[in-house]
């Protein structure tokens, strides 16, 4: 009998993890993790970011281990998330004492601490470059050191943020600090309306493509259309937790990269109009997702019939995980209620094709 | 057992609060309990509440059964009972009687369950009003005011247009006389075993988040209007070609050489029961 169920599957499933290795193996030439975590530094942040895991070589090993997917690499970090308890939560990080390497402002051409332009691929030609492969990783490395050695060290001034100075003239709203604890949607279901910190926290693990993606939408009119970029910082910040045997005094734990945005659009304001906020935080150097965060967090505070403007749309259906898990679940057996399907379907075609 | 990970693979503090969780939805029989639902080494959207729910119920003296499509032989059954097999090291079987904790995907074995075991079902969408309703808010809402009309109405709906009730599987049930529940995709079939069983029956949604149970001896009814009976699959006339069993759920399948169409118990285990006593 020719049918053959899925199943019988212990060996099947060995073997096709066997031509799985086989196909990883690919050539005698390996991929160390310290130049993936170095050199793919990039996809190594989108990696950590989706995965809202800190941790490079961790997502440079993943990404090794199932041939450079950034979905699957997410996998691996979260999985391996869930079996470390969370002992601290850090205290709240002002981002305005960040360590800075990049800072732009498309709203305003001085900003007081100066624009810094940082290393960005927005002015490079995307031509491919194909003597990259003749590269000598070593002298290369050599060169760039010699290079940074010539440099003389400046005084970074103090960068406030732009939008500061907006609030001061009364142009932006200003918010109350709140020092509500943050609901963690690591461990608490989300709930609508969701509140900010589980929005700001469900946006920042998005995936990178979903969430470009729905800001585009808004850009192009499923929105409020064309917020400016106020300020977009990248750098370094540092992290400190509670200190276990006085309360009162922090502990250090390190600093992290991340991409911050604040972009602004045009409000109502009873008779006369504003300028509201709307805010973007991410691991590492993503830049385009944490402005698309940030046009996404202000659309979402205006609310509207589109997509993008829908809480339970946006907030549910970002988290690479959970669309590619559902997703790749479609190719699981469905033999039960494909049947109770035909069955329904059958009935509802009369006695004379049951 | 991979020495590197604890046992059940979650730490014991996620454990403890899935089984509070369950605690909680024991106590509520149908509502759905939200809960912070872990990842795992296993895709979301492959069982991963189901696995949750066993993982955090799992002792060294459990017995595990897992089934697939009614199938202990199936790819993902398979992979779940490797798994747990990998971070656990308890003993398993395909034995429906013998299992202590049964996690099932799409079915509810034929032989009914006892006292003492457990049965978690795999939940792709908890949310029964989702059909007629696709924001969370709003079905929180029409739960808590028992706000069933849209359901209801659906089903009429079908029945004018098509003159029967065209819900197939994860056809949706009443429990306890308050909640409306989803069952999870198993056939119709399935669902009068719901109904004032002596087992727990406790079923875990991983990507929504959501745990809910159907404890012993709970009043399950499927959703009928009083002249038009609740109304299972059926196969009249139909017989497992293996053990002959005609009052089975069964799966359809062709001889590719001959073109007939052949049927097989869905439940493998069943199954061969039925033809170990026959032999």
């Amino acid at each position: 009998m020719a049918y053959a169920a899925v199943s019988g599957g212990r060996e099947a499933i060995e073997e096709s993890i066997k031509l799985l290795e086989y196909y990883k193996s690919g050539t005698d030439k390996d991929i160390e993790t310290e130049a993936v975590e170095n050199k793919l530094s990039l996809l190594v942040d989108r990696v950590m970011s989706e995965a809202g895991l800190y941790a490079k070589t961790y997502a440079a090993l993943a990404l090794k281990q199932c041939e450079g997917a950034p979905e699957e690499a997410v996998f691996l970090l979260r999985a391996y998330r869930s079996t470390l308890a969370r002992n601290y939560y850090t205290r709240p990080a002002d981002t305005e004492n960040m360590r800075i390497v990049r800072r732009i402002s498309a709203a305003f051409k001085d900003i007081s601490g100066g624009q810094i332009l940082g290393a960005t691929y927005d002015y490079t030609h995307r031509l491919i470059r194909f003597d990259i492969d003749r590269e000598h990783p070593a002298a290369l490395q050599r060169h760039m050191r010699e290079l940074l050695a010539a440099q003389k060290p400046e005084k970074l001034a103090p960068c406030p943020r732009v939008s500061d100075e907006l609030k001061k003239e009364g142009l932006i709203d200003n918010c109350s600090q709140s020092d509500e604890a943050p609901h963690d949607v690591t461990v608490h279901m989300t709930k609508f309306p969701a509140t900010r910190s589980a929005r700001l926290q469900t946006l920042s693990r998005a995936d990178s493509g979903f969430i470009s993606g729905l800001a585009y939408s808004a850009l192009r009119g499923f929105g409020q259309v064309h917020p400016t970029v106020g300020e977009l910082r990248c750098g370094y910040v540092e992290l400190c937790v509670p200190y276990l045997f006085d309360e009162n005094e922090s502990i250090c734990i390190g600093e992290i990269l991340i991409t911050e945005a604040e972009c602004f659009n045009d409000a109502g304001d009873r008779d006369c109009l504003k300028l509201a906020v709307g805010y973007g935080a991410v691991f590492g150097r993503n830049e385009n997702k944490a402005i698309a965060m940030a046009v996404i967090d202000r659309e979402l505070d205006a609310g509207g019939r589109y997509p993008a403007q829908n809480e339970e749309f946006v907030l549910m259906h970002g988290d690479s995980l959970e669309m590619n898990g559902f997703i790749s679940h479609l190719k699981l057996p469905h033999y039960v209620t494909f049947q109770s399907k035909l069955d329904a379907v059958r009935k509802s075609r009369g006695p004379k094709d049951v | 057992m991979y020495s590197d990970y604890n046992f059940a693979f979650l730490d014991e503090g996620s454990k403890r609060e899935i089984r509070r969780a369950s605690l909680k939805a024991v106590a509520i029989p149908g509502y759905q309990v939200p809960f912070g639902s872990r990842e795992l080494p296993i895709g979301r959207g492959w069982g991963t509440g189901g696995i949750q729910l066993t993982l955090s119920l799992i002792g060294p003296d459990d017995v595990l059964k897992v089934i697939d499509q009614g199938s202990d032989e199936s790819v993902n059954a398979v992979n779940i009972k490797k798994f747990i097999g990998l971070c656990t090291d308890v003993r398993t079987t395909a034995n429906s009687r013998e299992a202590t904790l049964i996690q099932t995907r799409h079915r509810i074995p034929e032989i009914p369950l006892s006292d003492g075991q457990i049965l978690v079902l795999q939940v792709p969408i908890p949310e029964p009003l989702r059909i007629v309703e696709p924001r969370e808010e709003v079905t929180k809402k029409m739960h808590a005011e028992k706000d069933y009309a849209p359901i209801w109405l659906q089903l009429y709906e079908s029945l004018v247009k098509y003159k029967k009730v065209t819900l197939a599987s994860e056809y949706p049930c009443m429990v306890a006389g308050h909640y409306m529940m989803n069952p999870s995709p198993i056939p119709k079939f399935d669902n009068p075993k719901l109904h004032k069983a002596d087992c727990l029956y406790l079923f875990g949604a991983g990507r929504e988040k959501k745990i809910y149970a159907v404890p012993p001896h709970t009043e399950v009814v499927s959703l009928a209007f009083d002249d038009i009976p609740f109304e299972p699959e059926h196969f009249e006339g139909k017989k497992c070609r293996l053990c002959g069993s005609a009052d089975t759920y069964l799966d359809e399948m062709f001889d590719a050489l001959t073109g007939e169409k052949l049927y097989q118990c869905s439940d493998t285990s069943y199954c061969k029961e039925v033809r170990g006593a026959c032999v």
